[in-house]
């Protein structure tokens, strides 16, 4: 196969998972499983270490785990034809249903539809926010295995939390920092106090 | 020309400062696209936000996708669903060239585990403000919320058929409530 019938088949693999694939980026994983499993680009075991790094850089999941896959198999090409593949049928249907709300903008189901909607998205994060929650300031597993109460806080990281809890909510001059002063400072009280245990 | 290029900067930012899922988005829309920019209020973010769960695809790119439709019609669509890609594509392209063991390294575990403290705290922060705007009544709460929440944190129950429900339950709450309303009047 030359590697132009190869990034056209990378291209139209992964627009396929862009168009099965509902719900985010963790619904693009069994999809990328079988993509491995049917065309010997990868193994499962580079699937697991692809993941270990999607999740610790920034950027969403699934964009990460397509720009991995694709340059994996096809290089810098590779990786931009596999993420454009991933996002072009969603950029897509994104438009066509706003133009399509744009004409039906008044319409009063179409408002009680999002008054339904707004509730349900901010529960929807809301929950999000309690998963990390659980994942980054406790540690069920470590607790379960000794037993010992204190294995069960994540001490540092829930320091951490609370100090920025107070910055961003009641102390003034704090308050207005953009977000990425938060993180990159975040980062920076992980890796000087070894947050991660490691 | 120039809008463009200020949605495709905007965009690459909310891309670059997203960690973990797409909820995590939320606190850099509410500070660069609603206060900033003031190219959506948190209202319409909420909205697209909701509809691009049920949307296939990634949540992130989808919710930036509406707000530069919304600003900036087709073409904003597209550049700021394309801009908020660019920094995983530099970023995992530079990875997977030299740092094949990177998510082993003690330094970058522990970043993480510092930057995720940070963003338990940023969406609990935007959840709160979005709740001023979300939750305007107690139907709103008690018929939508609470169960959303309870169904989405407890149970692995399909968030897109949470928000087909809720979008119908919104509809029903309305038709009664109007009911209710005129019935009242005609007495």
């Amino acid at each position: 196969m030359t590697y132009a019938m190869l990034l056209l088949e990378l291209f139209w693999e992964f627009l396929k998972i862009g168009v099965f694939a509902v719900g985010g980026g963790m619904a693009t994983l069994p999809f990328l499983y079988d993509l491995g499993e049917k065309t010997a680009w990868y193994t499962s075991a580079q699937v697991l270490d692809m993941l270990a790094v999607s999740e610790s850089t920034p950027g969403p999941i699934g964009i990460n785990m397509a720009t991995y896959v694709g340059y994996t198999v096809g290089g810098i090409p590779g990786a931009i034809l596999a993420t454009l593949g991933t996002i072009l049928p969603g950029i897509i249907l994104v438009i066509v249903l706003a133009k399509f709300l744009e004409k039906f903008r008044d319409n009063r189901y179409v408002n009680a539809a999002f008054y339904g909607l707004r509730p349900a998205s901010t529960a929807l994060i809301a929950a999000a926010g309690i998963g990390v929650l659980g994942e980054s300031l406790f540690n069920l597993t470590l607790f379960e295995q000794t037993g010992n109460l204190a294995d069960f806080f994540c001490a540092g990281p829930i320091v951490l939390a609370a100090v920025i809890w107070v910055m961003t909510n009641l102390i003034k001059k704090t308050k207005s920092w953009h977000p990425v002063v938060y993180i990159a400072a975040s980062a920076v009280v992980g890796i000087v106090f070894k947050l991660g245990g490691a | 020309m120039k809008e463009y290029l200020q949605l495709f900067w905007a965009f690459m930012k909310v891309g670059a400062l997203t960690f973990g899922g797409g909820y995590a988005m939320l606190p850099i829309l509410q500070r660069d696209i609603v206060e900033h920019y003031k190219w959506a209020t948190e209202e319409e973010v909420m909205d697209y936000y909701a509809m691009a769960q049920c949307l296939p695809g990634i949540i992130m790119v989808n919710t930036s996708t509406f707000i530069g439709q919304h600003r900036k019609g087709t073409l904003g669509g597209f550049v700021a669903g394309f801009a908020s890609t660019v920094p995983s594509l530099v970023i995992i392209t530079v990875i997977a060239m030299f740092l094949t063991r990177f998510a082993e390294y003690p330094v970058v575990q522990n970043a993480f585990a510092g930057i995720r403290a940070c963003v338990v705290v940023l969406i609990i922060n935007a959840v709160v403000k979005l709740w001023k705007s979300a939750i305007v009544d107690w139907k709103a709460l008690v018929i939508v919320f609470l169960p959303v929440f309870a169904l989405s944190a407890f149970t692995s129950v399909s968030p897109i058929l949470l928000v087909v429900a809720a979008a119908v339950a919104g509809i029903v709450i309305t038709l009664v409530s109007d009911r209710l309303k005129r019935g009242g009047e005609a007495k």
